[in-house]
C-alpha cells in the first residue's frame, strides 16, 4: 500500500468518525483512535496526536451550526472550561510521567456504566428545575429551541458539575480523546440541562479542552502531518454532516445512539487498558 | 445582583462566534488540504510507516519553525500549518467571547473569560 491510498482510506474511516462524533457530541477522538491503532497498526502515539487535532476539528466544525440553531449555552460552557482546561493542562503532563493503561480501565468501567445510565428513557418534557442560587448568580439559567416553540430552562448542581469536568479535562488531556461523554453527562445528568443543550454545549468545550493539551502535544512531537492531513479532512467533512442531522432527530433516537457509542467506546477503552497492562 | 436575563439576548454573539469557527475550520481544511496535495505530489508512491513511534522533528513542532517552513513552500510545513489555524479556533473564540462579555459589561464572565484564556496561553507557549 503506497501513501496515497493510506491516505485515501484513512480519510473515508475519518468522514464517518467525524460523523458520529458531532452526532453524539463525543468527538471524532474516539473513533478514530481504534480505527488507526486496530485497523491499521499505527502506534497509539500517533494515534493519540491524530485524535486530539480531530477532536477540535470535530468540535469546532459542528459548533458553527449548533450555534447557529441557539443549542448551545455559552455562558454555561465558558464557565466550565475553566475546570476543562486546568484538567486538561494536568493530564497532559501526567501523560508524561504516567502509563495510561490503569486510567484507561478506569476510565472504561465509568462509560459502560454511563452508557446504561443514559440508555434510561426519560421524559423530557417533565423535566422542570427549581431556581438554582449559584446557577442564578452565575446568570446560566437560558432557553432553547423546540418544534414547539422555545422553551426556557434552569441549571443546578453547578459544583458537582464542575468537578466531573475537571476529570473530563484531565482525561482529555491524558488520552487525547475529547471525554465528550463525561461532558455530556455531567450537563445532562448532573446540571440537568436539556439533552440538545448539553451535547451541543459539550461539542463546544470539547475544541477549547483539547486545544489547553495541544500545544503540548505538538510541543512533544505527537502531531505528525502526513497522517494528520487525511484525518483531518474526513472528520471535518463528516462533523458538518453531523450537525446538520440534529434539529430533526428525535431526542430518543439521539440518546439510543449515544448509548450505544459510548458503550462501544467503553468496551474499546477496557481492551486497550488491558493491553496495555499486560505489554508492561 | 444581576438582572433577569431576556431570553435569547445573547444570540447576536452567539451566531458571530459560529461564524468566526466556521472561517477558521474552512481556512484550516484549505491550508492542509494545499500541503496535503503538495505532499502526496512528493511523496504519494512511498509506504507509510506510522507502526514506529518517532517524534516529529523539532521544526515540525515548534509554533515559530512551523511558519519559517510553512511560508517556504515545504508541504509538511503548510499541513502543519493549517493545524496550528486549527488549534487557534477555539482560543480565537475565547478572545472574541471575552470582546462581547466586555460589551455587555458582564464582569463576571469578562474574568471568567480571561482566566481561560490564561490557561490556553499557559499551555501554548511553555515547553
Amino acid at each position: 500500500m503506497n501513501i496515497t491510498l493510506f491516505t485515501l482510506i484513512i480519510g473515508l474511516g475519518s468522514i464517518v468518525a467525524g460523523f458520529l462524533g458531532s452526532l453524539t457530541g463525543l468527538g471524532g477522538g474516539i473513533v478514530i483512535i481504534p480505527l488507526l491503532t486496530l485497523g491499521f497498526g499505527v502506534d497509539i502515539r500517533y494515534a493519540v496526536g491524530a485524535s486530539l487535532i480531530c477532536v477540535i476539528a470535530t468540535s469546532s466544525g459542528a459548533a458553527a451550526a449548533y450555534v447557529k440553531e441557539g443549542f448551545s449555552n455559552i455562558r454555561v460552557g465558558m464557565f466550565l472550561e475553566i475546570a476543562t482546561t486546568i484538567g486538561a493542562l494536568a493530564g497532559a503532563y501526567l501523560a508524561l510521567h504516567m502509563a495510561a493503561p490503569f486510567i484507561a480501565i478506569i476510565f472504561g468501567l465509568v462509560l459502560v456504566f454511563s452508557s446504561f445510565v443514559s440508555a434510561r428513557p426519560r421524559d423530557e418534557m417533565s423535566r422542570e428545575v427549581k431556581t438554582d442560587r449559584l446557577a442564578s448568580a452565575l446568570n446560566m439559567n437560558s432557553a432553547y429551541p423546540t418544534p414547539q416553540g422555545v422553551r426556557s430552562y434552569n441549571v443546578c448542581n453547578v459544583p458537582t458539575g464542575f468537578s466531573l469536568m475537571f476529570i473530563a479535562g484531565a482525561l482529555s488531556g491524558l488520552l487525547g480523546i475529547g471525554s465528550g461523554a463525561i461532558k455530556v453527562l455531567a450537563m445532562d445528568q448532573t446540571m440537568r440541562l436539556p439533552f440538545k443543550v448539553s451535547t451541543a454545549t459539550s461539542n463546544f468545550m470539547i475544541g477549547v479542552t483539547a486545544a489547553a493539551s495541544a500545544g503540548i502535544y505538538l510541543n512533544k512531537g505527537y502531531i505528525n502531518p502526513g497522517l494528520i492531513m487525511p484525518v483531518v479532512l474526513g472528520v471535518l467533512t463528516g462533523s458538518s454532516l453531523g450537525a446538520r442531522h440534529l434539529f430533526g432527530a428525535e431526542t430518543r433516537k439521539l440518546r439510543l445512539v449515544f448509548s450505544i457509542v459510548i458503550f462501544l467506546v467503553a468496551v474499546e477503552m477496557i481492551y486497550t487498558g488491558l493491553k496495555g497492562v499486560a505489554l508492561r | 445582583m444581576m438582572t433577569p436575563k431576556p431570553e435569547r439576548s445573547n444570540h447576536k454573539m452567539e451566531i458571530v462566534i459560529g461564524n468566526l469557527l466556521r472561517a477558521g475550520v474552512i481556512t484550516s481544511g484549505a491550508v492542509v488540504f494545499l500541503g496535503g496535495i503538495l505532499y502526496l505530489y512528493h511523496n504519494g508512491l512511498q509506504t507509510p510507516d506510522y507502526r514506529v513511534f518517532r517524534p516529529a522533528p523539532a521544526e515540525l513542532s515548534s509554533v515559530r519553525e512551523i511558519g519559517k517552513l510553512a511560508f517556504s513552500g515545504q508541504d509538511r510545513g503548510i499541513i502543519q500549518l493549517g493545524i496550528l489555524i486549527l488549534i487557534a479556533t477555539p482560543i480565537a473564540r475565547v478572545i472574541f467571547s471575552l470582546f462581547a462579555f466586555l460589551r455587555q459589561r458582564d464582569i463576571m464572565y469578562v474574568i471568567i473569560t480571561l482566566i481561560v484564556f490564561s490557561i490556553l496561553v499557559f499551555s501554548l507557549f511553555s515547553r
